[in-house]
């Protein structure tokens, strides 16, 4: 039963999941920072519906809500990759299909992250 | 030789199996659990509407009325309805998931009430945003 590795360091960093609770700790700490991005995010949209470019222009292009929007966007793509790796995990359960969909979500993510940040930088420079 | 080979998990071989989720009755809690999930998927796939809208903007007035002209259809509208009641729902299941990990709302009456209540508000929000849509008390950024 003795192993080299301590068990503080297992419980760090390396045990038999290989990850610890990061993940399950990340995935709640975006949650919670969701609730409040999400109210903002509906008061937003709703704000802007049947509106037009020039009013949604202006209101991105104001800092605090280009800020708010890119720490919407972004938080909810973290939350969105960690929720798929759990539903990838629990269904997919060859490893080459597997790495396959994990490298699409990561490559997903960031593309979609990059698009919104590149938007809204335009946005404000408009 | 014909009888079927003695192997676990083999349903001829007479030995109790686990049951299967098929053959139970689907509690409330089950269906919320299984509709956080698929909201989820949903949500995902609706950022990436999000970061076209984001960039549809930066466009100027052509990407405006491209999305628009995409967006404002019937399919289009199903679409945007289904992203709102997938954000109202996983949104208030997200807050009892959040809850539970606090320790809060284990017993069996409340979780199945809460499950009930939790569908029903969802489809409030969403009805809600398009309600106040149509009838003008949107777009008040302008």
């Amino acid at each position: 039963m003795s192993s080299a590795q301590s068990p503080l360091r297992r419980t760090r960093n390396l045990g038999a999941s290989h990850s610890g609770t990061g993940h399950f700790w990340r995935e709640r700490i975006t949650a919670a920072a969701l609730v409040p991005l999400s109210l903002w995010f509906l008061y937003a949209v709703l704000g802007l519906a049947g509106t037009n470019v020039v009013t949604a222009l202006r209101f991105l292009a104001l800092p605090w809500n280009a800020l708010l929007m890119a720490a919407f966007v972004l938080t909810a793509l973290y939350h969105a990759a960690l929720g798929l790796q759990v539903v990838i995990d629990d269904y997919v359960h060859t490893a080459g299909s597997k790495i396959l969909l994990f490298l699409l979500v990561r490559i997903s993510v960031i593309a979609a992250g990059s698009v919104s940040l590149f938007a809204l930088l335009r946005i404000a420079a408009f | 030789m014909a009888d079927t080979p003695q192997t676990p998990g083999n349903p001829a071989a007479g030995r109790p199996l686990s049951p299967h989720m098929t053959i139970y009755r689907w509690p409330a809690t089950m269906m919320t659990s299984i509709t956080h999930r698929i909201t989820g998927v949903g949500l995902s796939l609706g950022i990436l509407i999000l970061a076209w809208w984001l960039i549809a903007i930066s466009n100027g007035p052509d990407g405006w009325n491209a999305f628009h002209a995409v967006m404002n259809t019937p399919p289009g509208l199903l679409v945007l309805f289904g992203i709102a009641w997938a954000l109202g729902y996983h949104l208030l299941s997200g807050l009892r998931h959040l809850a539970w990990d606090l320790g809060y709302g284990f017993d069996k009456k409340l979780s199945e009430r809460n499950s009930v209540l939790i569908f029903g508000l969802s489809f409030l929000v969403a009805a809600g945003i398009f309600v106040l849509v149509w009838t003008g008390h949107a777009g008040y950024l302008q």
